[in-house]
């Protein structure tokens, strides 16, 4: 799971000067008061910024100056380790992405395709699962809690796992052949180009659904039991119901859950870094595991960061794509 | 709220310049008081009890022995030691001794971690010739121990199918290796063969390299370090290659794992192409009907990988904290000392005055014959700085050939790799 982070700095006034020296006369009480308020507010803003200062030091060296020293890198031929001193190439890391280099191409293409499909399927199974843990009976929360797990377990475990489910010999395919009485035989699915992506699709979607059905149920708990008694004393049956009061009701954690799950599709690497490494035959390398594997194994950082740089401008379009398509329209 | 924003990015970027320290701290501190010269020291053997033991040994003998040094030891886990590395390097805070896995020297010395070894020529004449690193005539690294590689197989199982024994001398050429796995296959394994190819990173260089060497081929030219046109994507190479693939692809190995050597020990393989550091266990599991065989000889001899880790002294090192990091290292190549990390880590020491004290290795050793495979087979991995381009880069068309991808045009997309990045560092400087 990707996180995002937003910065939003409290806007604080700066505090008025102080007032010129006054005569005793109504006027001047209220300017005493206004003085005091304004002292007040004073305290308080710098009380706001000791508090946020913390969070705002560590994302400042962590996050803003990495990620500006990276788009400052994505220009220059730096190297991780190099006794030569770093130069300024301009667009060269840019042209050898889109000309020379065809894993790059491949982890577009396959970075799209992964969030393409599991955008909206883990999306809509998401609040498939979640309108069926919302119903009032027994035994409920064992479902959720069922639901819940492959989210609280980590991500590189679950890899683990299921690559040893994929293969040939394996738990998939054992399922595969008793079901259909040896009829239909599977194949080991990480090692065959046509079926990788498919398979780290799959397990990407049963590890993260439940987060995603847990936001939905949360929006689906904040829709108040009387529209629907309203709707059935109109006479609404169970799809009328969804279509006219669920659906509209659910449009914030809509926007929330397809924003969320886009950003985190894009980000895809885990998976690949634990399972194919990008194989076979790249059919499953995607972006952010190619940058890594050119800055970091390949030592080629300035390559690296130009990836990265166009990793983040493709997820940025996206983004604000999706608030334009999103935006209240009233 | 302007004025406040700016204060705080001012505040923010004080504070990420005096975390990533640009104060350079200061190696050359001989201890106040007149005390020890501190020379510090960082090993990757963090979880590795019995090896962290001999080093304590070390260190605590050498320390009582003299009062003029002090050894600190700091330990790294492997999987991350190398980025620890780099790291301190970037922040000008390296140790000044450190060791390091012996193909990544050449990529090192280049960048200026680290300073000629120096240590007496009777000392590094000694040692194995895999276990000392050279970069451009001179010594820069030298090691314990080497490690090695063979084939494991029972005896009760190649004599029912009958399959000639290789030995050092007639190692398996490509054709008997090809009848035995077909044999072996037709003898009821499911996969007779465990190349350890559900393994990832350095390992499939090392494993897979020296193979393609035996069959004529290489991972670069190393007359002159510039290009590995003609040696990856040659004939030789390609002919190596499709026999790769086709082993997949006939059912004679897989890639499903585990990584280890547990198919063999299970017997769920009847081969098990894998490293001295299972001999042990395979050993203790299967008793006097284990077989450690040479490797296959694909036409141009039989090779094994060679090098394993090695100690250098970086340049982050001042002159009298050299003089003592150096003293420590002869100190450190006494037989005893190899012996101990022989014996406790299975790997082959690399003095053979030390292998003949050697539980293991000596010449009545459960395993001497690894260190005669070492001796024989043994080739050092192209010791250039550009030696981690080359090494993911075979990774990379090695694994795409083993799923199914044209062999010649996936070895010319990655000589193509390798040479660009070769020329892009104006050829590391050779």
């Amino acid at each position: 799971m990707t996180a995002t982070y937003r910065l939003d700095s409290t806007s604080a006034a700066p505090a008025p000067q102080n007032a010129p020296p006054a005569n005793d006369s109504p006027a001047t009480a209220r300017r005493a008061g206004r003085r005091a308020t304004g002292r007040a507010r004073r305290a308080e803003t710098r009380a706001g910024i000791a508090m946020a200062a913390p969070a705002i030091l560590l994302l400042l060296g962590f996050l803003i100056v990495p990620v500006l020293l990276g788009f400052a890198l994505a220009f220059t031929n730096a190297r991780l380790i190099s006794p030569e001193p770093t130069r300024f190439v301009g667009w060269d890391n840019f042209v050898r992405a889109f000309t020379i280099d065809p894993s790059f191409f491949h982890s577009l293409i396959n970075t799209f395709a992964f969030a393409a499909v599991v955008v909206p399927v883990q999306a809509g199974f998401g609040l498939f699962l979640a309108l069926l843990v919302n119903q009032k009976i027994r035994g409920v929360t064992a479902f959720r809690v069922i639901f819940f797990i492959p989210v609280v377990t980590s991500i590189v475990v679950v890899s683990i796992l299921w690559k040893f489910m994929y293969q040939g010999n394996g738990l998939v395919n054992s399922f595969i052949n008793s079901v259909t009485f040896g009829a239909w035989q599977g194949t080991a699915w990480l090692n065959n180009p046509n079926t990788a992506l498919g398979a780290i699709i799959v397990l990407s979607i049963w590890q993260a659904v439940g987060f995603h059905m847990l936001i939905w149920l949360s929006g689906l708990q904040t829709i108040p039991q009387e529209l629907y008694e309203a709707a059935r004393m109109d006479g609404a049956g169970t799809w009328q119901q969804f279509k006219n009061v669920t659906w509209p009701c659910l449009r914030s954690t809509r926007v929330f859950v397809l924003i969320t799950i886009t950003i985190a599709a894009l980000g895809l690497f885990v998976q690949i870094d634990v399972m194919t490494q990008g194989g076979p035959v790249d059919s499953t390398t995607t972006l952010v595991y190619h940058a890594v594997r050119v800055g970091y194994s390949q030592q080629q950082i300035g390559y690296g960061s130009a990836l990265s740089l166009i990793f983040f401008v493709i997820v940025l379009i996206i983004a604000l794509v999706q608030r334009f398509l999103t935006r209240d329209k009233d | 709220m302007r004025q406040s924003l700016s204060i705080i990015a001012a505040a923010g970027l004080l504070a990420s310049v005096s975390l990533t320290g640009c104060a350079k701290a200061s190696h050359d501190g001989s201890a106040s008081g007149g005390g020890p010269v501190q020379i510090t020291m960082w090993t990757h053997s963090a979880g590795n009890p019995g090896e962290l033991a001999v080093y304590k040994k070390i260190i605590t003998d050498f320390n009582a022995s003299q009062s003029k040094y002090q050894v600190v030891q700091q330990n790294f886990p492997q999987g991350s030691y190398n980025d620890a590395i780099t790291s301190a390097a970037a922040a000008h805070k390296l140790p000044c001794l450190m060791d390091m896995d012996g193909p990544i020297m050449p990529n090192w010395a280049w960048a200026g971690y680290l300073q000629p070894l120096n240590l007496p020529s009777s000392l590094i004449d000694g040692l194995l010739p895999t276990a000392v690193g050279r970069y451009k005539g001179e010594v820069y690294s030298a090691g314990y121990w080497d490690a090695a590689m063979a084939i494991f197989a029972r005896k009760s199982v190649l004599t029912e199918a009958g399959v000639r024994v290789p030995t050092v001398d007639q190692p398996w050429t490509l054709d008997e290796f090809n009848a035995v796995n077909a044999k072996l296959k037709a003898a009821g394994y499911d996969t007779p063969l465990d190349l350890g190819a559900a393994d990832k990173g350095e390992w499939w260089s090392y494993a897979y390299s020296p193979m393609l060497a035996s069959a004529g081929g290489d991972e670069i030219d190393r007359t002159a370090m510039k290009s590995a046109d003609g040696k990856l994507n040659g004939p030789d190479a390609v002919r190596f290659f499709t026999w790769f693939q086709q082993a997949f692809k006939k059912g004679w190995t897989n890639n499903n794992g585990p990584v280890g050597n547990q198919n063999f020990i299970d017997n769920k393989v009847a081969l098990s192409y894998t490293g001295v550091w299972n001999a042990q266990d395979a050993l203790q599991k299967v008793g006097s009907d284990l077989l450690v065989l040479p490797p296959v000889d694909f036409g141009h001899g039989a090779k094994i990988g060679g090098a394993s880790w090695q100690w250098g002294i970086s340049t982050a090192c001042g002159t009298q904290q050299s003089e003592g990091a150096r003293a420590y290292l002869q100190y450190s190549f006494q037989d005893k000392y190899l012996t101990d990390f022989a014996d406790s880590q299975v790997v082959i020491p690399s003095t053979s005055t030390a292998a003949a004290a050697s539980k293991y290795f000596g010449p009545n050793g459960s395993l001497h014959q690894f260190a005669e495979l070492s001796q024989k087979f043994a080739l050092a991995r192209p010791a250039t700085p550009g030696y981690p381009v080359i090494s993911t880069t075979f990774e990379k068309a090695a694994k795409d050939i083993m799923n199914g991808a044209d062999v010649k045009s996936t070895l010319d997309t990655a000589v193509q790799a390798i040479d660009s990045d070769i020329s892009s560092n104006n050829n590391y400087g050779s």
